[in-house]
């Protein structure tokens, strides 16, 4: 790992479907321990940008680097928290080896994992309130502690850099505290995170930096520079105006 | 070994063989492909015959497993054109597949035993009959070897590579950002089913190939919400299938691949009913739990609603509720058994009145309703 290196930096990303341009030339470089949100309007590119940057994704030109090598060679250093929904929530399992699955990239291939990483999985659990939870079967969970079995399975891969799609979709209060709690922890922990984030009322009480993202990158930066009422006019095209409180 | 063993232990290995995959198949909603993959590996099967000059195993195993892996491969190709559905790209590659194989066995070797009714149904019942020497030495029926090496296969695949089918079934995207590839997965598995589906085949034939695949399997997803028990009540399933069909086949004098495939059905049958989990009838009596529940809170609010009015001693008899609420005589009786025995409601003979703890939760049924 090169200690100068950025967590994350992409140049000139494009993703097309067929011939349409989801991404459009993509600069991108996000600085250590920052608590990053990607934010745009639906259909801006914001979950692809993700998706491309973890290979899940074909990319039609560009390059991506974390910690200053290609994704294949960092992937040990990154944690990724899918949409909830991508996943099927009836599968027969309980909440703990979900959290456990977080360790199989540590593991590599066929080897088991061990007690201590079982009470490791179970110690992410318990970082989110969810420790109670742990045998729990995973379709018997509300959405919201559905999304915080997701995120003690990223914490569970001990990652250096969190990219995380929509984590705050769709829950309740206690687990949007449970979420925000946990991003601090991993900021202060000298981690960095960055988040799709669609609220644009709560992004600059969260985060700390910003994408905005509309198919093109209009601005990134630290927050205070970043939010401002052009910028966030110009991502969503001068519609929301009106809509944005929190913006200098 | 006495032939009855040999038909019967064929059977159970059959099952535990296919049941063991055919959870993943479940659990990855890809019943279809076992059915696809069962009808498509006849032209490979063929094609290895051909290469080997004769009915040969291993080119058959080869053979087949190829022709699988050809007919995921063009499943998935259909798929990512994106002009045809999922269901609709396997339907369109087997039948292709399968008639290619029929065209084949028709062309090739209309006089040696590959024929259709064989390949359909199978015959488990000659299982005793076919047996392996070396040299001199009998070795015991070769369907029963055959089957005994692909389950003991299956089962370590499965246990060497549980970590990676689990992950890659529930989590895709995860497991490929972790470094296990799901296509390989994918393939691996795929190529798993196929051999097993031509080792079954030659006893079960290939349509009961697929019920042993798949419906044990959706029998134990029915029993348990976890997947070391599913796959272990798959294979019971499917053994306990493989006995009972045996005994059915033997009292009626019928097809023992039939009579086995049948007992399947039976058996989700009586999970899809009495599964404590999700069953059917855990389901109504939940529902019926529910609907009283409710209408003891309605008779709450009811009373609450009322409770100190002038008209409170005609609203409040039980009379007046039967004609009121749209509520039979029993169901009225029940709702009331309920509020009485839980001390919501008094009844002072004909008149009902609130505790003070039915006060309280006639009041929390309100709130809830409006939050």
């Amino acid at each position: 790992m090169n200690a100068s290196a950025k967590p994350l930096a992409i140049h000139d990303l494009t993703v097309a479907y067929q011939d349409k341009p989801v991404l459009w030339d993509i600069d991108l470089s996000v600085p250590t321990g920052v608590l990053a949100a990607i934010v745009g309007p639906n259909g801006a590119g914001k979950s692809t940008l993700i998706k491309a940057t973890l290979g899940l994704m074909p990319v039609a030109a560009g390059t991506v680097e974390m910690f200053g090598q290609p994704y294949a060679k960092a992937r040990r250093m990154v944690g990724y928290v899918p949409q909830r929904s991508s996943v099927d929530w009836d599968f027969p399992t309980n909440a703990l080896d979900v959290v456990l699955m977080g360790t199989y990239g540590q593991l590599g291939w066929i080897k088991r994992p061990s007690k201590a990483d079982r009470e490791w999985a179970l110690h992410c659990l318990e970082q989110l309130a969810m420790a109670d939870f742990a045998q729990r079967q995973i379709s018997q969970l509300s959405g919201g502690q559905q999304q915080r079995v997701f995120l003690a399975r990223a914490l569970a891969q001990r990652a250096q850099l969190y990219l995380m799609d929509e984590p705050f979709v769709g829950v309740d209060a206690v687990t949007e505290r449970a979420i925000i709690s946990l991003l601090q922890q991993l900021r202060s922990d000298g981690k960095t995170v960055i988040c799709v984030h669609h609220d644009l009322d709560s992004a600059p009480e969260y985060f700390d930096w910003v994408a905005l993202l509309n198919v093109r990158m209009i601005a990134a930066g630290p927050m205070k520079t970043i939010w401002t009422p052009e910028n966030i006019s110009q991502t969503y095209g001068g519609r929301t105006q009106s809509l944005i409180r929190g913006a200098a | 070994m006495s032939s009855t063993f040999a038909i019967i232990l064929t059977g159970i290995l059959v099952a535990a063989a296919c049941a063991s995959l055919g959870c993943f198949l479940i659990l990855r909603r890809m019943a279809m492909l076992a059915d696809a993959i069962s009808h498509a590996i006849l032209p490979g099967l063929v094609a290895g015959y051909f290469i080997a000059q004769g009915p040969s195993l291993l080119a058959g195993f080869f053979g087949a497993a190829l022709a699988g892996l050809i007919t995921v491969g063009l499943v998935e190709l259909l798929k990512n054109t994106q002009r045809v559905g999922g269901e609709s790209a396997i339907g369109i590659v087997f039948p292709a597949m399968f008639a290619l194989g029929t065209f084949l066995v028709s062309k090739y070797y209309a006089d040696v035993h590959l024929d259709a009714d064989a390949v359909l149904y199978g015959n488990i019942e000659f299982v005793g009959f076919d047996h392996w020497y070396l040299g001199e030495t009998d070795l015991g029926p070769q369907s029963l070897w055959i089957m005994g090496c692909l389950c003991l296969i299956n089962l370590i695949f499965i246990s060497v590579f549980y970590k990676e089918l689990k992950l890659a079934t529930f989590d895709a995207g995860l497991a490929a950002t972790l470094g296990f590839s799901p296509i390989l997965i994918h393939y691996g598995l795929m190529a798993v089913v196929s051999i097993t589906t031509v080792g079954a085949f030659t006893a079960v034939g290939a349509i009961l190939v697929v019920a042993l695949m798949i419906v044990p399997a959706a029998t134990a997803y029915l029993l348990t919400d976890r997947l070391p028990w599913m796959i272990g009540l798959a294979i019971a399933a499917g053994a306990i299938a493989a006995v009972a069909g045996f005994g059915l086949a033997f009292m009626l004098n019928g097809s023992v691949a039939g009579a086995i495939a049948t007992v399947t059905g039976v058996e989700f049958g009586l999970a899809l009913l009495f599964s404590s989990k999700q069953g059917l009838v855990a389901r109504a009596q939940r529902l019926a739990r529910q609907r009283i529940q409710f209408a003891a809170d309605t008779l709450l609010v009811h009373l609450l609603q009322h409770e100190g009015s002038p008209d409170a001693a005609h609203e409040s008899t039980i009379d007046h509720l039967q004609s009121e609420l749209q509520w039979n005589n029993k169901f009225a009786q029940r709702v009331l058994d309920l509020a009485q025995r839980r001390s919501l409601v008094r009844c002072q003979g004909q008149q009902l009145e609130l505790t003070t703890s039915g006060r309280e939760r006639s009041q929390q049924v309100l709130q809830l309703g409006r939050g």
